[in-house]
């Protein structure tokens, strides 16, 4: 059957299923269903979240003081950012301001967590899809260790030797038999292009990334205690600062600022020397494959974040962009109010969730769900083992957010979209550095590889916005203000009887919202809408297909036996499926005894 | 055989001599609370063993230990990936996807048969006959028992694993349940946490394949060398706590001063794990040195207790806040200070241990 969706798609399910169950290398459980012609070529594409965890039914009653750390656990991954929406929802519901040292320090946290997440999101999640560990066996070290410096002339390790030793170690990984994590790979397929020394070079910076990684957190341990989880506080951060007087050991003090400092400086340098580089230096073997563009070049959104002073959220005070672009006109960036009830609305249409009547879509606010797994009359299989999805039905434990009726993409993407057709200055100098130095067109961004180098440039910008926000915080101190956090109205007995809040930040995956609800000092409704919510949405009402469905759509497979192309799309997105499934249930109605019809 | 990589063969292309590679292995024997007669076993197992395999599954999580695993620095988790143990299948990082991940798992289960590890992330909701969580497109609940059969020993990590964590707590809508109660047959070892340390995760992984046996454990199955003691038995702000200095409010003078936490809402006097000696992410920090009252994160059930701010008399059947306000007044007293904290200690000592009766008993129940 061909079906013409309303934003542009056309899908033809005649041709050969393919399954893809689970997705590895995201977070949470997701599983992928495309038909293919006798090309190869995706001509329907099917995006299921398998997973619900039901916390924002677990929400309702609790101290708003607490929502942090629960809703923190809904991402692992993207740890933190959830936390930081959090307590910035509840301050808006209460009136709450925080003071400027709190901001920074919140912002440092916030851009490390970019940083770090980008990183690990490209090396560990996302290189396997063009990067071969096994064809590096084949490089000659002196080879790699000359193209490592001519790719990057500054980054110190690039001696043949250096290589040889990484070579070496992966061969007697490779020869032992026990292949671990590489095993079943699909290393044979032609849809690797990279010649062996690209290889070798890159996997060898995957363990260096892997051993970075663990450093770079530790700015949230600094602040925040630990990592993954680090804690927050409704008002401010929990950190105390004291750089002068007695007691100060049992503060964030000079010694804790130097180490902060000294872990910027280090991103700042793996993202010049080796991160971007990378990005470029595999790109440009895979020019070609321009794949995946989805509806980056339609329809973007991006609610904006890393507020220059405490408080002020107005779109001219963000370093991260904010504005919605729709229809593929970026001469026209929209302003973005998420607490309109026309702009942001879920539907569940296609979702394991019932609202009552079709077609209906709800603001956060007024969020209303109570799940139903049903499979539609054309699956295949039983209730407990999937064979085929029936997409013309419910298919998916995500809802379908849609803003003004409009299928988004969120994410490194979408937000450079929208900063470069506002004319974001950092935005722009880095997309058309980058568009310059690999000799592309600006029509390239729109892609799966665009999606990938939007988010190492975010990266690099992210480092230097951290490095700001370090330096305006010890500027802060120095001029006397030790202030981090507001505690007039931490007493529940100062907070009005009822109040709603909306707080919002840009995950490393894109948009991220929380809807707040308080009442008699107790969590009334809470409802959050985040990325993988919206670029892993399932079909809406009016037929509109998500983001990473209408990425997937034309996409040639080399092999369709073997997902690799269908990986690299998805992959390109970072899902985050923890965070994408979410419920709540508006009279707090138990709902353990939901039945399949 | 000569092309296994052991453990030894990785540290020497560290460019680690033979006898840094004995300091090393008397360390660990030290850290592990071990004899010197330790050493050379360790240094054998180091030398000559197989990396073993492991299968990693993951139900109902966040994700969050497989991201804390990643942060190990002693050893690397590079290291553990590449030449410690064979990391099979994992969700998280491993290349395969769809059939050929799954033809991934069934050749390690039937090839390692009885030989293997399973370490679980998360948990199984049992709701809606498991579909709160489709793996293959099957429940999880069936992934996660077909691969404890050929198990040697099944690993919890996380609080999901062990107890149930965040999607457990109430009103549990997707009845996401602890593993313990799927898998009855086999040895589990929780390593509970939101997520565990770093450096304990792989330092329990690497006890076993030293000793190749499972850690002791106490009565609720953790190793008994990283979840002995509470937080607040080796916190390095307990004098504080003794001398009844305590933070009154976020940012005061005295949270400036680093006092004690136990008045805005430390649980650090109910929890047991090794944050306060281990620290976090490399002996970094941990959440109490950073300002913020532990919220108890290996501790089952820890959601359901009341706000994390509430002093933890709040907690059920807890005593303890009579006598720490008197050990601040004791102290500004002076006599009698040593009385009053061994009192406080006690009741202390006596309250866990009813909270963790009860915690059992609903175990059961």
């Amino acid at each position: 059957m061909v079906v013409q969706t309303p934003n542009g798609f056309t899908l033809d399910d005649s041709g050969q299923r393919i399954v893809v169950d689970p997705v590895t290398r995201i977070e949470g459980h997701m599983r992928c269903e495309v038909n293919v012609d006798e090309n190869n070529m995706i001509t329907n594409a099917v995006s299921t979240g398998t997973m619900w965890r039901g916390l924002e039914v677990i929400l309702k009653g609790r101290d708003p003081r607490d929502a942090w750390a629960f809703t923190e656990r809904i991402c692992g991954v993207c740890t933190g950012t959830h936390a930081l929406t959090s307590v910035r929802a509840v301050e808006d519901a209460l009136g709450i301001e925080i003071p400027e040292n709190a901001n920074s320090i919140r912002n440092i946290m916030q851009l490390n967590l970019q940083i770090h997440d980008h990183i690990v999101h490209f090396y560990h999640l996302h290189a396997l899809d063009w990067v071969n560990p096994v064809n590096a066996l084949r490089a000659d070290p002196k080879a790699t260790s000359e193209l490592q410096q001519a790719v990057s002339p500054s980054h110190p390790l690039s001696s043949p030797g250096y290589f040889r030793d990484v070579q070496n170690r992966l061969k007697a990984f490779v020869e032992s038999g026990q292949l671990g994590i590489f095993k079943n790979g699909y290393w044979d397929n032609p849809a690797y292009l990279l010649p062996p020394e690209a290889d070798l070079m890159a996997t060898t910076h995957y363990l260096e990334a892997l051993d970075l990684q663990k450093d770079i957190a530790k700015i949230h341990t600094i602040f925040g205690g630990k990592n993954p989880h680090p804690n927050w506080l409704v008002g401010g951060v929990p950190c105390p600062i004291n750089v002068h007087s007695t007691g100060a050991v049992g503060a964030i003090n000079m010694e804790r600022l130097n180490m902060v400092s000294s872990i910027i400086d280090k991103c700042i340098e793996f993202n010049k020397n080796v991160y971007i580089p990378d990005v470029i230096a595999i790109g440009g073997f895979y020019k070609n494959w321009l794949y995946g563009g989805g509806l980056s070049s339609q329809a973007c959104l991006a609610y904006g974040d890393i507020p220059e002073h405490a408080n002020n959220f107005e779109a001219d005070q963000l370093y991260l962009p904010r504005g919605a672009i729709t229809n593929g006109d970026l001469s026209t960036v929209h302003e973005v109010d998420v607490r309109d009830p026309e702009q942001i609305q879920e539907f569940v249409d296609h979702s394991w969730y019932e609202y009552g009547e079709p077609g209906r879509g709800l603001h956060p606010w007024d969020g209303v769900t109570e799940p139903r797994f049903e499979l539609g009359p054309n699956f295949e299989g039983t209730k407990t083992n999937i064979q085929k999805i029936d997409e013309a039905a419910k298919y998916s434990w995500i809802k379908a957010p849609r803003w003004r009726g409009n299928a988004m993409e969120v994410g490194p993407l979408a937000r450079y979209v929208v900063g470069y057709a506002s004319g974001h200055e950092e935005i722009t100098d880095q997309v058309t550095g980058l568009l310059r130095t690999m000799d592309l067109p600006v029509d390239a961004l729109f892609s799966t590889l665009g999606r990938t180098a939007a988010r190492a440039l975010e990266g690099e910008y992210c480092g230097r916005l951290q490095k700001y926000f370090f330096d305006k915080l010890v500027a802060n101190i120095n001029a006397g203000d030790e202030s981090t956090a507001n505690v007039a109205k931490w007493e529940p007995s100062t907070w009005p009887k009822s109040a709603k809040g909306v707080g919002m930040t840009e995950a490393p995956r894109g948009a991220l919202g929380h809807w707040v609800h308080i009442a008699d000092e107790r969590i009334e409704n809470y409802q959050c809408v985040v990325p993988t919510t919206w670029n892993g949405s399932p079909r809406d009402s009016q037929g509109n297909i998500g983001a990473f469905e209408a990425a997937l759509m034309n996409t040639k497979m080399e092999r369709p036996e073997e997902p690799v192309e269908i990986l690299r799309t998805l992959h390109s997105f970072d899902p985050c499926l923890a965070c994408s499934t979410h419920v709540m249930s508006p009279d707090g109605e138990e709902l353990t005894s939901v039945k399949v019809r | 055989m000569s092309q296994i990589e052991t453990f030894y063969d990785v540290m020497r292309k560290q460019g680690i001599t033979r006898r840094s590679f004995m300091k090393y292995c008397s360390l660990t024997a030290s850290a592990l609370g071990l004899g010197p007669a330790f050493v050379p076993k360790i240094a054998h197992a180091m030398e000559t063993k197989q990396r073993t395999p492991v299968i990693w599954v993951n139900g109902l999580e966040c994700t969050c230990c497989s991201e804390s695993f990643i942060r190990g620095a002693h050893p690397l988790a590079k290291d553990v990936v590449l030449s410690m143990i064979s990391l099979d299948y994992s969700h998280v990082l491993m290349a395969a996807a769809g059939h050929a991940a799954e033809a991934a798992f069934e050749e390690a289960i039937a090839e390692h048969k009885g030989n293997y590890i399973l370490a679980v992330e998360g948990n199984p909701p049992l709701n809606e006959d498991g579909m709160f969580c489709i793996n293959a497109g099957k429940p999880f609940v069936e992934q996660l028992r077909h691969a404890a059969e050929g198990a040697k020993a099944v690993i919890a990590w996380g609080a999901c694993a062990s107890y149930g964590c965040v999607q457990a707590a109430k009103p549990n809508p997707t009845q996401a349940t602890p593993i313990h109660k799927v898998i009855t047959d086999k040895p589990i070892i929780r390593i509970p946490g939101c997520p565990p340390i770093a450096e304990v995760m792989t330092g329990v992984i690497t006890y076993m394949l030293t000793f190749d046996r499972l850690p002791e454990l106490d009565r609720q199955g953790r190793p008994a060398m990283f979840y002995g003691q509470r937080i607040h038995d080796k916190c390095y702000r307990r004098p504080h706590f003794d001398a009844g200095q305590f933070v009154e409010q976020w940012d005061d003078e005295y949270a400036r001063k680093g006092y004690c936490l136990y008045k805005v809402g430390c649980k650090g006097p109910t929890t047991y794990n090794a944050c306060s000696t281990v620290r976090w992410n490399e002996g970094t920090s941990f959440p109490i040195q950073s300002g913020h009252g532990c919220i108890g994160c290996s501790e089952d059930g820890f959601w359901d207790q009341g706000s994390f701010y509430n002093r933890v008399t709040d907690i059920t059947q807890f005593g303890v806040e009579a006598n720490a306000d008197q050990v601040g007044m004791a102290a500004a007293g002076v006599v009698g200070g040593g009385v009053a904290i061994h009192a406080a200690v006690s009741a202390l000592k006596s309250a866990q241990k009813k909270t963790q009766t009860q915690v059992s008993e609903n175990e059961e129940a």
